[in-house]
């Protein structure tokens, strides 16, 4: 009952309105709130010790789970807006709807399950956590990926990329499974991987023309084991036949040269 | 390199100093020699001889030159010519075309009004930085006065001058020790520019400016929490328009844990921040940052004053940004292609004027305090930077000068033999944090005296009554549209 006080001392009644609790499952309904006060209701449940959350009615809120302590379970109804888990440091978030754009940026740790479909920018800059999105994503994605002792950002998409995916990557693993081509052989990117210094893409297939600075091989033993440790996640999220996607040859790119600009100056 | 054998002694102190290999010792005559082209003219060997054996001359057999074929530009030719790169270079703009500030002079009073003296009187700098509300609201409770509006984020300095961004890997953690220290100990900020911040130093937060950059690098949320206000670079004055690329030798094992990278990687900073690709989506990263700390900082965005600066500005103001940045084309940097440094951009004289004249016209300008950068030398740059329309300044090269630079430009290549450009331990030592640390806030102090003086001379005691003053200032040498853009009359008039 103290945390119920702490939660009564901080929010208004407008706001309180809003919040209410099943056992230990706070439910948030978003419906026309702003996201500052949505946030800050999220601020409040996290510090007097919620550790689930489930927000109803998410509409284009954005910033949603930057700020909130490492345990925390999001489940979110609806369509989160931009930069959702930006600078995210821990929390786990599952999203049922479609996400915008921005989704993971700069994340350090924790966990995103989109069930549908993210915009541009999906993972940018991410330097630890995992992000699963079910189907395809937008511009930019994975740009600029990186990781630092034991943190290996890993980034799964369920369908496929566009235009300048893992830019500039420097480290990580991203997996492009493009379950939604049909019978198209390759995914319409351009520029995939441009300026990649480090991490590595696996794609279902060979389905990439690649940028500049990139070398492409079959999936070997390490790698078949790292893509199946993902892919048995992701079909645990999403319900998909973890044979029907591991049947087809996974291919890895990887960038030439980890220095790729290193004769650029005198 | 010059040499008086009579009063050397082979102590080989300077063959020890340079890290650019430039003198040797040949044990067989007794004898320490020279490769003259290696010498950069850092000064270190002539400072460190006890005998002052060594004199550093220019070289005056060098291609021929003319006016418009300079001794550089024929070397930058052949230099291209064999490798097929880009030229880099270190610090910022060394030509003479760009400066207003020395053709800017100051006012002082006589007779019809009274200067002050500082000495006597008391003279009020300290600045705040950040958002100031459109108005005031306040309450009576009995005879007490209480302010009801909330009032955003404030930066206090006690003087108008702040350590602007350099980023460990480019410079020692030394000089970042020193400038940490400074600036707690002068009531101002050092700025971390975009290469994460030691652990070490969390204890001086206070003080301390975190960057995000669009590298990201060792952005995380203990950083962003670690910091007094964040800074968003989106340029630089030195290389307006491009990234940054430190290469993998200078990510060290102590550089790697602050950018939070694999020891001995390039770090890349994309050209852009990936995320920012109009106002709107810098409104986003404002906001990200602001509810990544509870509201609880003011957010800077840093920008290169480039064409339009003014009209970017009033954007950036209405994105959110709580404090503008300017760095013009004098800004120094640890490394930049050339042809960028000396050719991007516009001089910082004419973008405070412009950006302070629009946000003013706007009636914006208290959303936003304007700090000005990119080649302020002394305190009468600052002074005048302030009547011109700024709130404060930073100070990148004026403090490097201070700690022991002697601006040769190559910062570069890693090898700074006063210690301050390198992540080399070994050179690193050079530069020893509490005398560096000592001579930083006299130089504050120093300045600090004369901005006071400056002020007393024009009658005004309290800085805001310098800020945008430009009344204060008058223009020699410029021409009408100069004199308008910089919106100061000419001398005498």
């Amino acid at each position: 009952m103290l945390q119920q006080e702490r939660i009564d001392l901080e929010l208004d009644e407008n706001l309180l309105r809003k919040v209410s609790v099943d056992g230990e499952i706070y439910i948030v309904n978003a419906e026309g709130m702003y996201y500052r006060e949505l946030n800050r209701v999220l601020r409040v449940l996290c510090r007097s010790g919620a550790k689930k959350l489930e927000i109803q009615g998410v509409c284009g809120q954005r910033y949603i789970g930057t700020d909130l302590d490492s345990t925390m379970q999001i489940v979110l109804h609806g369509t989160p807006g931009n930069d959702l888990g930006a600078f995210m440091n821990g929390p786990q978030i599952s999203v049922h709807g479609n996400v915008q754009d921005a989704c993971g940026n700069t994340m350090n740790e924790g966990l995103i399950v989109v069930h549908g479909c993210s915009g541009d920018l999906t993972g940018h800059s991410m330097r630890g956590g995992k992000i699963f999105i079910r189907d395809g994503v937008g511009y930019r994605v994975g740009v600029h990926m990186k990781e630092y002792q034991n943190k290996k950002p890993a980034l799964v998409i369920g369908g496929v990329v566009q235009d300048f995916f893992a830019e500039y990557m420097a480290g990580g693993v991203a997996v492009v499974l493009g379950l939604d081509m049909g019978v198209s052989p390759k995914c319409t990117a351009r520029f995939v991987g441009t300026g990649m210094h480090g991490g590595v893409i696996y794609t279902r297939g060979e389905i990439f023309k690649l940028g500049k600075g990139l070398k492409i091989a079959k999936a070997g033993k390490r790698d078949i084991r790292v893509i199946e440790t993902l892919v048995r996640e992701f079909c645990g999220y999403f319900g998909n036949s973890f044979s029907e996607i591991m049947c087809k040859q996974f291919y890895k790119i990887t960038p030439v040269s980890k220095r790729p600009y290193e004769k650029l100056y005198t | 390199m010059e040499r008086d054998e009579r009063r050397c002694i082979r102590c080989k102190v300077c063959v020890n100093q340079c890290t650019y290999e430039t003198h040797y010792y040949d044990s067989e005559e007794d004898v320490i020699r020279s490769k003259d082209e290696n010498c950069v003219n850092c000064q270190r060997c002539v400072t460190f001889c006890p005998t002052h054996t060594i004199v550093i001359r220019k070289n005056t057999n060098v291609n021929r030159e003319n006016v418009n074929w300079t001794a550089e530009a024929v070397r930058d030719l052949k230099k291209q010519a064999e490798s097929g790169a880009v030229i880099l270079t270190g610090m910022g703009c060394d030509k003479p075309h760009f400066t207003y500030w020395d053709r800017l002079l100051l006012n002082a009073s006589q007779v019809t009004n009274p200067s002050i003296d500082p000495l006597r009187e008391p003279m009020e700098i300290r600045t705040y930085l950040g958002a100031k509300p459109d108005k005031v609201e306040l309450e009576t409770e009995g005879s007490r006065l209480l302010l009801r509006t909330v009032l955003a984020p404030q930066l206090c300095i006690e003087t108008p001058i702040m350590f602007s961004a350099m980023s460990y890997g480019a410079v020692s953690l030394n000089v970042h020790k020193a400038l940490a220290r400074a600036a707690t100990e002068c009531g101002t900020y050092f700025n971390t520019g975009e290469g994460g911040l030691d652990q070490s130093l969390y204890k001086y937060g206070k003080h301390t400016i975190v960057q995000v950059a669009s590298g990201r690098f060792g952005v995380h949320p203990k950083y962003l929490d670690a910091g007094a206000a964040i800074e968003i670079k989106i340029g630089q004055g030195a290389k307006p328009g491009i990234g940054g690329h430190l290469p993998g030798e200078k990510v060290t094992k102590n550089v790697s844990k602050t950018r939070m990278i694999p020891i001995g990687s390039d770090a890349l900073s994309p050209a852009p921040q990936h995320d920012i690709y109009s106002i709107e989506d810098l409104r986003q990263l404002i906001y990200a940052l602001k509810e990544a700390t509870s509201y609880s900082k003011p957010i800077s965005v840093k920008i290169a004053a480039v064409h339009n600066v003014a009209a970017i500005a009033s954007g950036m103001v209405r994105a959110g940004a709580d404090i503008i940045a300017l760095d013009g084309v004098r800004g120094s940097t640890g490394a930049a292609p050339k042809v960028i440094r000396d050719n991007v951009g516009i001089p910082i004289e004419l973008a405070i004027a412009q950006v302070d004249q629009r946000l003013r016209d706007e009636g914006i300008r208290n959303r936003a305090s304007i700090v000005a950068s990119g080649g302020i030398r002394s305190s009468a740059d600052v002074v005048k930077a302030i009547a011109l329309g700024a709130d404060a300044v930073y100070v990148a090269t004026a403090a490097l000068v201070a700690m022991g630079c002697t601006v040769c430009q190559k910062c570069y290549t890693g090898k700074c033999p006063w210690g301050i450009a390198t992540s080399d331990a070994w050179i690193s030592k050079r530069l020893n944090p509490d005398i560096a640390a000592e001579r930083l806030v006299n130089l504050l102090v120093g300045w600090s005296l004369e901005i006071k003086d400056m002020m007393g001379g024009m009658g005004i005691n309290a800085i805001e009554s310098l800020r945008g003053n430009r009344l204060a200032l008058r223009g020699v040498g410029l021409t009408e549209t100069e004199l308008k853009i910089l919106g100061v009359k000419m001398a005498g008039d």
